[in-house]
């Protein structure tokens, strides 16, 4: 078993769809096979959009039920929260260090395994595999691996008075652990999409002209793998952002509350305690607009350079 | 590439040592956690249901567990097969409509599917909660699979339509000629065409639902109706507070093994769903 080399497939040609209009007639069917679709997307994305504005502008307890108008004070009351700013900085604190880490440690071992022999084959398959698991079984392995009772460094640690989610950089340390166990296969795949979509001629022009592999990573590879480190970025941002099930599983927010997320805040506002899903609400307007400015501006930012 | 053709001289194997070295440490770093998380599932630890010897005592107690381990993971199958159900057919009729057919709004509907990507979980899932308790769907298995096909449509309608638009309109014209309707063309000509996209559909769907978190966590409120990620979570406070780690690797074990089988089996489409234009920047 081994995982398939890489391989180059021109993206089918954009002329099909280019081609003339079809008949009138077509247009009826093609709504009539488009309609599911259409009925998940309106139904349970952008009706749950509008509730969600809704909610955020109302007194609505988890149990009442929509009591009313009340702007603006879901808005005050979410940014009033007493974790609120904690949250965000620690959310943008993981943030910036699990991207930075997944974008290294992906392009790292893509270039360690680029190649096709058998060895590199069987690397990738090593690195693929946590992938396979769910973040939540993922974070579950890694709480009994962690714990100073049963996990296999306890012996070890016993005495040092270390343990791996103890204090809040060592739970924050340990959660990046985790997270580039889980995900840094999974960016080297998309590392190595990249890497195939640059042509060999440009590698052996550079090569002609006595470039060494310094000068050929820094000048050639990089540039030429903007479009998908920019791809990869944007992903890695927008995931770790909204990360939930590593904290929620693995350090319930703690120690002393150090490590909560904002999407974690909103479960806690909506369902352990206030109920108040009007807040939660607001809160959740505030992430989705945050989301959208983070996006455009990181998609500008590599465009910019890019000179698309 | 060229080194593998060198001979095995001395000075061969002692310049690539460091990388071997490196290279086997790196793999076993990946695939260490999988193996103790299952060794250790079976070997003895006090304060688990394994004190004395090796055996399946943590796997007895995860089966004993509240309502039964089986319960939750007939759950789990309910709401995978359903979701994996749902995505292929919704992406099929979908990508069919957007590669082959013009319609009004095409564009416009294209974007929405993929703006779901754009959107936070949390964001959907808390006003999901409170229309699906209208509608009588929340805290139903049904609910939570309607949920995460919704959740899967941006990459498989995607990947299904970049599978139609591979396939030469020539060949379903042909049929159309030959007297089959849209649908029967799609059903006899084109579905055969595009097996590759439904397995990575499939593959990721299957993935995706059997692992969610989230989504039961927030819409199932009735412990018998728990998924297996959820119930082997909740399964590590149960005894007065006190975690019984043995039961707990016996449940990753229960939850990892069927996704690293089937990845291993399937791990060519899996690679290959990435690497057939579905991601280029």
């Amino acid at each position: 078993m081994t995982v398939a080399a890489p391989t180059l497939r021109t993206p089918p040609s954009s002329g099909q769809t280019l081609r003339a209009p079809r008949p009138r007639r077509r247009g009826v069917a093609g709504w009539l096979y488009a309609a599911p679709t259409a009925l998940f997307v309106l139904l349970l994305f952008i009706l749950p959009l509008l509730v969600v504005g809704k909610m955020s502008v109302s007194n609505w307890p988890l149990l009442g039920g929509d009591l009313g108008i009340n702007a603006p004070v879901n808005y005050q009351k979410a940014v009033m929260n007493r974790f609120f700013w904690d949250s965000v900085v620690f959310t943008v604190k993981y943030t910036v260090l699990a991207t930075v880490l997944l974008i290294i440690l992906g392009l790292g071992l893509a270039l360690l395994v680029q190649e096709s022999t058998r060895w590199k084959s069987v690397l990738r398959i090593a690195f693929l595999v946590p992938s396979a698991l769910g973040l939540a079984s993922a974070s579950l392995l890694f709480y009994v691996l962690y714990s100073p009772f049963a996990g296999p460094f306890s012996h070890l640690l016993e005495g040092t008075g270390f343990s791996f989610l103890g204090t809040p950089d060592a739970a924050l340390g340990s959660t990046l652990f985790l997270i580039v166990w889980r995900y840094a296969g999974f960016y080297m795949l998309l590392m190595l999409v990249g890497l195939q979509n640059i042509p060999d001629d440009v590698y052996e022009a550079a090569r002609i002209d006595g470039a060494n592999r310094m000068q050929t990573f820094r000048d050639i590879t990089l540039p030429l793998l903007r479009p998908t480190l920019a791809l990869t970025t944007v992903l890695c941002v927008t995931g770790s952002l909204l990360a939930f099930d590593q904290f929620y599983i693995l350090t319930k927010g703690g120690p002393d509350n150090s490590t909560i997320t904002v999407v974690q805040l909103i479960y806690s506002v909506a369902f352990q305690g206030q109920n108040d899903l009007g807040v939660a609400g607001a809160l959740s307007v505030i992430v989705l607009a945050a989301l959208v400015v983070i996006n455009i501006g990181q998609i500008r930012a590599f465009r910019g350079r890019s000179e698309v | 590439m060229s080194t593998r053709t060198r001979p095995l001289s001395f000075r061969y194997v002692a310049a690539r040592t460091p990388y071997w070295v490196f290279t086997t440490a790196l793999a076993v770093l990946f695939v260490f956690p999988l193996i103790w998380t299952g060794v250790s599932s079976v070997s003895p630890h006090p304060g688990t249901n394994q004190v004395n010897g090796w055996g399946f005592g943590n796997y007895i107690t995860l089966a004993n567990y509240q309502a039964g381990i089986g319960i939750y993971i007939l759950n789990t199958a309910i709401v995978s097969g359903l979701t994996v159900l749902l995505t292929l057919v919704v992406s099929t009729l979908g990508g069919y409509a957007f590669a082959r057919f013009r319609f009004v709004g095409r564009n416009a509907l294209f974007l929405l599917t993929l703006a779901i990507l754009m959107v936070p979980y949390a964001t959907v899932l808390i006003p999901l909660y409170v229309i699906l308790t209208r509608v009588g769907l929340q805290n139903t298995l049904l609910g939570v699979a309607l949920v995460l096909t919704m959740f899967q449509l941006p990459f498989s309608t995607f990947m299904m339509r970049i599978s139609f638009e591979a396939v030469p309109r020539e060949m379903d014209e042909a049929a159309m000629v030959d007297g089959c309707t849209s649908f029967s063309a799609l059903w006899r000509v084109l579905l055969p065409a595009v097996k590759p996209g439904l397995i990575t559909v499939g593959l990721f769907a299957f993935l995706a639902s059997w692992n969610d978190f989230f989504a039961p966590l927030i819409l199932i409120t009735d412990s018998r109706l728990q998924t297996l990620p959820l119930a082997v979570a909740n399964l590590r406070g149960q005894v007065q507070g006190v975690v019984d780690y043995g039961a707990t690797e016996a449940g990753v074990v229960v939850l990892a093994l069927p996704c690293i089988v089937l990845f291993l089996i399937l791990q060519r489409h899996y690679v290959r769903g990435f690497l057939s234009g579905a991601f280029k920047g």
